[in-house]
């Protein structure tokens, strides 16, 4: 999975990248580069700068230093044509009134139809999405009447009938019970298989990033970069989130485990003596993907 | 025919043509600024205006250009200052509006020549619409509901998501600058009609009402426009035969059509929610109060 191999255009080059928003840098000196057609996730701890990777690949961060391209051509104010983003849907106003296909419909905003209503080509692409995510029943509903992994898919078909051939997502699994979560990264590896390269941030070590072909571990700046199976040692581990993690592998299988919360829970029935020791909560984020006897938990960012 | 009889007069022909447009262009544009969290902008700028007002009744220019410009200052600065992050949309109006509004005040009360005009655009005068006041009203509203027809999924998308409708290649800047320009222009038009201190009922009121009856964008457009003619069409004979201020009985009555929009959409979702198994359908109620 090199990504430095002497393949055509790369979908990402960055080179020499600092950003920020203010004066402090959020990233500093990160080099990076994402082969056409890759299916990459970025991991890191809360503030590592995952969401602002992906702004600055979109032309959003203000203050940016370095170079960065993305599908051949530099990024400069304003986003590059041919990518798409899914943000994170925390981030969407779910009173808004609006429908499944008015939002769906407002990845086509563009297009050349001035008038308000759907052009024959526009009802025609929204059905081909809608149907390919398998959300077609719920056209006219309204986007709070939707289970999670619905909510999910309407901005995923937001994104995809722009046509992207770069497809951002902020956080898509995240919120999302675990069948939820498994469909929308099926639905996602069919999109990738199709050519489009996919660009995700995570924060499910096992659950998502382990699977994924390339991780990238951010912490302020790129610390890895390459196969999960390579990236992920406790060296690398702890040096992207600071905090001792364990990593065991077994038939292929690969866990990662967090074990501060084991030194938590220690510390907090000392200081419980009296009271019922409830260690439960501590073993509810372990993944069921590898040893069972294994537990703990990778550094989830779900409450 | 007591409902034809103010028709004989041509103050009141006037007056209900300007009421029943400026509602619908109230109606129009407060969609957006409801949708947007900017509630508080019409009052701002309706004062922010008036300031504006009195700059060009002194350097004696023509009130539309002087109060139109100024307006249009206002809401550009209003929004760069909003979107920069540091400081809130509802501070930024509070700041850049009253001073405004305080500089048009102290203005007047060093000339002291506090004219009917400056009445007027404080509490209304309905009475006192001319034909070029209409012929105003008549081209701002045209070229504003030009304007939010063929910006419509454009502006659709940047008020829904402001921070990703850029990345589909969405102008917001130019967006947002049309969009200051059809707000000063709308409220310089409309000034005279309801006056600076109810004008943002009429902006606020008939988007609210309407977004307790449907889901959608469209049709919560439609019916906002549709509404807000609705009652400067009726407020206005309201205010005829019951003998009080034009400005006071259209918001009275937009106020009134919120109330039975709200109880009959409660209504309806109790009525819902207490019949058929299954998750609760929910109302806009629900999203608006709770
Ligand atoms: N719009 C902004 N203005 C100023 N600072 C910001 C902005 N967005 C993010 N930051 C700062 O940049 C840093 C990185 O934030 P970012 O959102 O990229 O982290 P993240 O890795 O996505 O975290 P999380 O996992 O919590 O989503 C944080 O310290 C944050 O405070
Ligand atoms: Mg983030």
């Amino acid at each position: 999975m090199g990504s430095l191999s002497d393949a055509p255009t790369p979908a990402v080059s960055i080179s020499g990248l600092t950003c920020g928003y203010d004066v402090r840098p959020v990233l500093q000196d990160v080099t990076l580069s994402i082969a056409a057609g890759q299916f990459v996730g970025l991991v890191g701890p809360s503030g590592a700068g995952k969401t602002t990777l992906l702004r600055v690949l979109l032309g959003m961060v203000p203050r940016v230093s370095g170079a960065v391209h993305v599908l051949g051509t530099p990024v400069r104010h304003g986003p590059p044509a041919g990518i798409a983003y899914v943000p994170q849907l925390e981030t969407v106003d779910w009173n808004f009134p609006v429908t499944v296909e008015e939002v769906v419909l407002m990845g086509r905003a563009m297009k050349t139809w001035p008038w308000p209503w759907p052009s024959q080509a526009d009802r025609t692409h929204l059905h081909r999405i809608l149907g390919r995510l398998g959300i077609n029943n719920l056209a006219r509903r309204h986007i709070r009447d939707l289970s999670g992994g619905q909510q999910q898919r309407v901005f995923l078909a937001r994104a995809l009938i722009s046509e992207p051939r770069i497809l951002l997502l902020d956080e898509p699994t995240s919120g999302v019970d675990v069948k939820t979560r498994d469909e929308v990264l099926h639905l996602l590896s069919d999109i990738n298989g199709d050519g489009v390269t996919v660009v995700l941030t995570t924060h499910e070590l096992n659950a998502v990033a382990a699977h994924l072909p390339q991780v990238v571990c951010i912490n302020g700046g790129v610390v890895a970069h390459g196969d999960p199976d390579d990236v992920f040692t406790p060296d690398v581990l702890s040096r992207t989130y600071g905090a001792d993690m364990q990593v065991v592998r077994q038939d292929g299988l690969l866990l990662v485990a967090d074990i501060a919360p084991h030194r938590l829970r220690e510390r907090l029935r000392h200081s419980h003596e009296h009271q019922h020791a409830a260690t439960e909560p501590w073993h509810a984020h372990v993944h069921a993907h590898a040893v069972p006897a294994v537990t703990g938990s990778a550094p989830d960012g779900e409450p | 025919m007591p409902i034809l009889e103010p028709l004989d007069y041509a103050f009141f022909r006037n007056g209900l043509v300007a009421a029943t447009l400026a509602g619908a262009l109230c109606g129009l544009l407060g969609v957006y600024i409801v949708l947007r969290g900017m509630s508080y902008i019409g009052h701002g700028l309706s004062h922010s205006v008036f300031g504006g007002a009195v700059v060009s009744y002194f350097i004696d220019w023509n009130f539309y250009i002087g109060a139109g410009l100024w307006g249009f200052l206002s809401a550009v600065l209003i929004n760069a200052t909003a979107r920069g992050r540091r400081i809130g949309a509802d501070a930024a109006i509070g700041i850049i509006t009253t001073s405004s509004f305080a500089f048009g005040v102290a203005l007047i009360s060093r000339g002291r020549s506090f004219t009917r005009n400056f009445e007027a655009a404080l509490f209304g005068n309905i009475l006192g619409v001319t034909v070029t006041d209409l012929w105003v009203i008549g081209a701002v509203t045209a070229a504003v509901t030009a304007f939010v027809f063929f910006a419509y999924k454009q502006l659709l998308f940047l008020t829904f998501d402001p921070d990703v409708a850029p990345v589909y290649g969405v102008p917001a800047g130019w967006l947002d600058t049309g969009f200051a320009l059809a707000l000063a222009a709308t409220i310089v038009a409309s000034m005279q009609i309801v006056g600076v201190t109810l004008i943002a009922a009429t902006i606020v009121i008939p988007p609210v009402t309407s977004r307790l009856l449907t889901d959608s964008f469209g049709r919560m457009l439609v019916w906002s426009a549709v509404l807000g003619a609705i009652t400067g069409f009726m407020g206005m004979y309201l205010s005829y035969h019951l003998n009080v201020a034009s400005g006071a009985s259209i918001v009275l009555l937009g106020a009134a059509g919120f109330v039975a929009a709200y109880a009959y959409s409660s209504l309806r979702r109790r009525r819902m929610a207490g019949g058929a198994a299954g998750p609760a359908p929910r109302t806009a109620t629900a999203d608006l109060f709770d």
